[in-house]
């Protein structure tokens, strides 16, 4: 039952990771540290510490402007590709595309 | 009672012991009559308070001469006439303790005792006791200040003379003139401070005092830290917990839904802005004008008159010197005499416009030279003999950075400076090395240029790793049919002949001083005929290899200080060609222009022949495009195969795949062209001088047959160089010489220095088009080279056929006829049986 969970898990992953233009994904527990990545270690401590402060940043910015609501996704767009953040409960999944043009 | 008795018992001692008195007093009995004769009545004269009397020995004696027997003094008699002293003591002894009323103290010493004895029983007086103040000298110094007359005052008098008194008084100015007499400090006279007057204060020794102080904020100067990680069993934990499987239901979706948004369509994209005519990564800060603005126009009386300016360059660091080359204006038929005048290369900086900041002397005209793209200090130059010669300037480049004008130098240099190039004329540098005539090329060398730092060449031509990156070898070229390389560097094989350079130059290539010999020569010998051809200008491929570029970022990373620093030339040796890596990928083909206007693309690799000896391959290709000297051959800076030549009647842009001809070429002018080059900033515009002082702009994208733009008498003699240079981001220069030997910098516009929108993949299409145009008449042309040849044959073939038409038609009949009887079963029986 687990493996097959967790094999769901990796499932999903891996269907995001499919997708086109995807560099790379990073999943970050509460305190920041990666759980499952698919770049290498440096990039992917510093990815997560960085865009895990932006986040809850970006969090209370929306619930201070109205409490009853809450972040659900955070996209950076930059010069070379698009970030997007999706945080949940305790974890944050971080996805890295490129942009099609 | 008889004295005898009253001595004779006293002598005896009633008390009875011996004597019962000490041996230096005698117990006496003194009758009353002898007691009122020396005054020492019992209880009146002497008492028990004072017992003491002192008798002068004198009256005693006198008393034994009046009373003789009957003296009271009789049995002492002898101890007085014996005693040394004037008094003797007698003591009234009140208490009869030695048995007699007195006794006589007969010694001086016992009356001395008794007498110092007696005194301490006295009630003493306290003695004050005057022990004298420890001298602190203070009275030494009251003495001192105090002021005491010396002598008697003195007292003088005055009056005027009696007989003036009373006399009308007379009052006048006085000529008296005022002799100041100031103070002055005195060399001769000095007086040593030998003791000051001090005050002093008593002070406590202890002094509490307090003072705030500027408390700043503990702040961490840095932190080391490193990132916590989670074991892999951890990870998989999480990775199966419940939580982790929620987040990922819940998420997926979400990122799934942005993901393919993503890629259906790209919602940040401006329209506008892509539309417009921003540029990328150029951003114009300078003043915008239309044309070419003058900027400075540089001329050296002394040294340019009747002189024509063969070549130009910019200084690859320094901002605002440029070098050019002056020759005579007459060429001479034989390259080989001398010309008496000195032959220099000028050195101007933007800040003095009137004179030269340095000179490069030279042993003939130059008519080319160059930088070395390693180290700017090295120069090396073309000469009209034919020989290659080395400059080192290193010496002088301060001298050179002094006179930027922008830049501040300290006061001393500018003023030392200033006044030599008032007083005297601007440093001569010497040429450090000069190739060895006999090995050098036979006619002028008409281009130079430096080898990339990427890459060497062996003595055969095989391109090889170049370990240092520093750019030590020239390639040369000259109308004796030759392209010639050299290596600067000191040769494998030690010279024995240990040259010595003359004094004052350097000592960079003192090994090659005189001795210096090529690599190797490249000739060029004709493809369809005999002869060689007489090259003018090459272009060398400035790029190379991806793995070389790959390699040296990767070293140029790894040791970045090492490869700032400028390579001392000196020092540097010719590497074994073994221990080298040849390279393979790197392009070894050159483009060369001719004397009589051809395009020759040849490979500069020696190749062994059947005898084994080493020559040059046959240029692979060859064009006549231009029809008299070709004056520029240069790579397009943006794109690593695209060539422009220009000969003198038109120009023609070249792709280094496409071998078939020139992709695009230009219908023929009216005027020479006798210069050009490519702006550094915009990959679709070059620029053409003419011989009327011309430059004409050319833009690739708008017109290939008519120049963009004209920009007429710009000069007002035959053109000879163009160079642009990139200054800053606003400010790119242009500098056109003449023949008449004035240098003139231009500010280029905006217009030409900030490429258009996507401007260098425009062109990439231009080029495209025209190489297709280019196949296109290629195939045509061969088409109808082949239809024609085809069409001959045609002819042949049939006149040819015209001789053969009647037997053929009767065989064509025959077989017909046989044909159509056999179809009708009527073919003749003679065959028929035959077969049968």
């Amino acid at each position: 039952m687990a493996e097959t969970e967790h094999a769901g898990v990796e499932e999903t992953l891996k269907r995001i990771e499919a997708q086109k233009g995807v560099i790379g994904t990073i999943v970050v527990n509460a305190e920041g540290i990666p759980i499952r990545t698919t770049l290498d270690n440096s990039t992917t401590i510093q990815y997560a510490k960085l865009f895990r402060l932006l986040t809850m940043k970006a969090r209370s910015t929306v619930r201070d402007i109205d409490p009853q609501n809450d972040l659900t996704f955070l996209r950076v767009r930059s010069k070379k590709h698009e970030i997007l953040v999706a945080p949940e409960h305790d974890f944050l999944l971080i996805v890295i595309q490129n942009p099609c043009e | 009672m008889p004295r005898k008795s009253k001595s004779a018992r006293s002598s005896a001692g009633s008390k009875g012991k011996d004597k019962g008195h000490p041996d230096d007093i005698v117990p006496m009995l003194l009758t009353s009559a002898t007691q009122e004769l020396f005054g020492c009545r019992a209880d009146e004269d002497v008492t028990g308070e004072s017992p003491y009397k002192l008798l002068k020995k004198d009256d005693i004696i006198q008393d034994f001469k009046t009373r003789a027997a009957v003296s009271d003094f009789r049995p002492v008699k002898q101890i007085v006439l014996d005693y040394p002293e004037d008094e003797l003591l007698l003591v009234f002894d009140k208490d009869f303790i030695y048995g007699q009323r007195f006794y006589l103290v007969v010694t001086p010493e016992a009356k001395e005792r008794i007498l110092n004895v007696v005194q301490p029983p006295e009630p003493e007086t306290p003695e004050v006791i005057e022990t004298p103040e420890p001298s602190l000298s203070s009275e030494q110094e009251i003495d001192e200040e105090s002021v005491k007359e010396t002598r008697e005052k003195l007292c003088y008098k005055f009056s005027r003379v009696r007989r003036k008194f009373g006399a009308p008084v007379v009052f006048s100015d006085s000529i008296t003139t005022l002799v100041n007499c100031p103070s002055y400090p005195d060399s001769k006279f000095s007086i040593k401070l030998m003791q000051r007057d001090c005050g002093s204060q008593a002070a406590a020794r202890l002094r509490s005092s307090s003072a705030q102080t500027q408390w700043m904020m503990l702040r961490n100067m840095s932190t080391q830290y490193t990132p916590r990680e989670l074991s892999s069993e951890e990870k998989e934990k999480i990775l199966q917990s419940d939580s982790m499987k929620n987040f990922c239901k819940l998420v997926t979706p979400r990122m799934l839904q942005a993901l393919q948004e993503e890629s259906i369509m790209n919602v940040f994209f401006d329209d506008w802005k892509a539309l417009g005519t921003a540029v990328e990564d150029i951003v114009w800060s300078g003043e915008d004008f239309k044309d070419l603005r003058f900027y400075r126009g540089f001329s050296d009386q002394n040294y340019t008159k009747d002189k024509k300016i063969s070549s130009i360059n910019w200084h690859p660091t320094i901002y605002g010197v440029i070098a050019v080359a002056l020759t005579e204006k007459r060429q001479e038929q034989e390259p080989t005499t001398f010309a008496s005048k000195d032959s220099l290369i000028l050195f101007y900086s933007f800040s003095d416009i009137y004179n030269a900041q340095l000179l490069l002397e030279c042993p003939g005209d130059i008519f080319a030279f160059e930088f070395c793209p390693s180290d700017p200090n090295i120069i090396v130059g073309g000469c009209k003999n034919g020989q290659v010669v080395l400059w080192d300037i290193s010496a002088y480049v301060t001298h050179l950075q002094g006179t930027q004008p922008d830049e501040e130098v300290s006061v001393n240099t500018e003023i030392y400076y200033i006044n030599e190039e008032r007083e005297n004329k601007p440093p001569v540098v010497p040429f450090c090395a000069v190739s060895f005539i006999d090995s050098s090329h036979k006619a002028a060398i008409t281009d130079v240029h430096w080898l990339p730092p990427t890459f060497e060449v062996t003595k055969t031509g095989l391109p090889v790793e170049n370990k240092y990156n520093i750019s030590a070898q020239i390639v040369t070229c000259s109308p004796d049919c030759a392209l010639m390389f050299w290596d600067v560097r000191v040769p494998d094989r030690k010279q024995n002949v240990y040259q010595k350079t003359p004094y004052g130059v350097p000592n960079t290539f003192k090994h090659l001083y005189r001795t210096w010999k090529p690599l190797f020569r490249v000739s060029l010998p004709k493809i369809d005929t005999s002869g060689e051809y007489a090259p003018l200008k090459f272009s060398l491929e400035r790029s190379t290899c991806t793995a070389n570029t790959a390699r040296t970022t990767e070293a140029a990373n790894e040791n970045d200080d090492s490869s700032k620093v400028i390579p001392d030339y000196s020092q540097l040796r010719v590497p074994s060609a073994k221990t080298l890596t040849t390279l393979e990928d790197v392009n070894t083909k050159l483009f060369i222009g001719t004397e009589s206007g051809e395009i020759i693309y040849t490979d500069w690799k020696l190749v062994k022949d059947e005898s084994g000896r080493l020559h040059t391959a046959k240029p692979l290709h060859c064009f006549s495009i231009h029809h008299w000297l070709v004056n520029t051959v240069q790579l397009s800076p943006f794109f690593t195969d695209i060539v422009l030549t220009i000969g003198s009647w038109s120009f023609a842009i070249w792709n280094e795949g496409v071998m078939d001809g020139p992709i695009i070429k230009s219908p023929n002018f009216e005027h020479w062209c006798t210069v050009g080059c490519w702006s550094l900033s915009r990959p679709a515009i070059f620029f053409i001088g003419k011989e009327n002082g011309s430059i004409e702009v050319w833009n690739l994208l708008e017109n290939t047959n008519v120049p963009a733009q004209v920009l007429a008498q710009v000069t007002d003699a035959k053109i000879t160089c163009i160079k642009p240079w990139i200054a800053s981001s606003k400010q790119h220069f242009l500098a056109v010489t003449d023949e008449l030997g004035m240098l003139k910098v231009f500010e280029l516009p905006k217009a030409l220095c900030v490429p258009s929108w996507n401007e260098s993949l425009r062109v990439l299409k231009v080029f495209e088009v025209q190489e297709e145009r280019l196949k296109d008449l290629v195939r045509c042309r061969e088409l109808w080279a082949k239809e024609q040849k085809e069409a001959e044959e045609l002819k042949k073939r049939t006149e040819h056929d015209v001789l053969l038409k009647p037997l053929r038609e009767e065989e064509e009949h025959k077989m017909l006829e046989e044909s159509i009887m056999k179809g009708l079963g009527l073919w003749p029986a003679t065959a028929d049986k035959q077969d049968a």
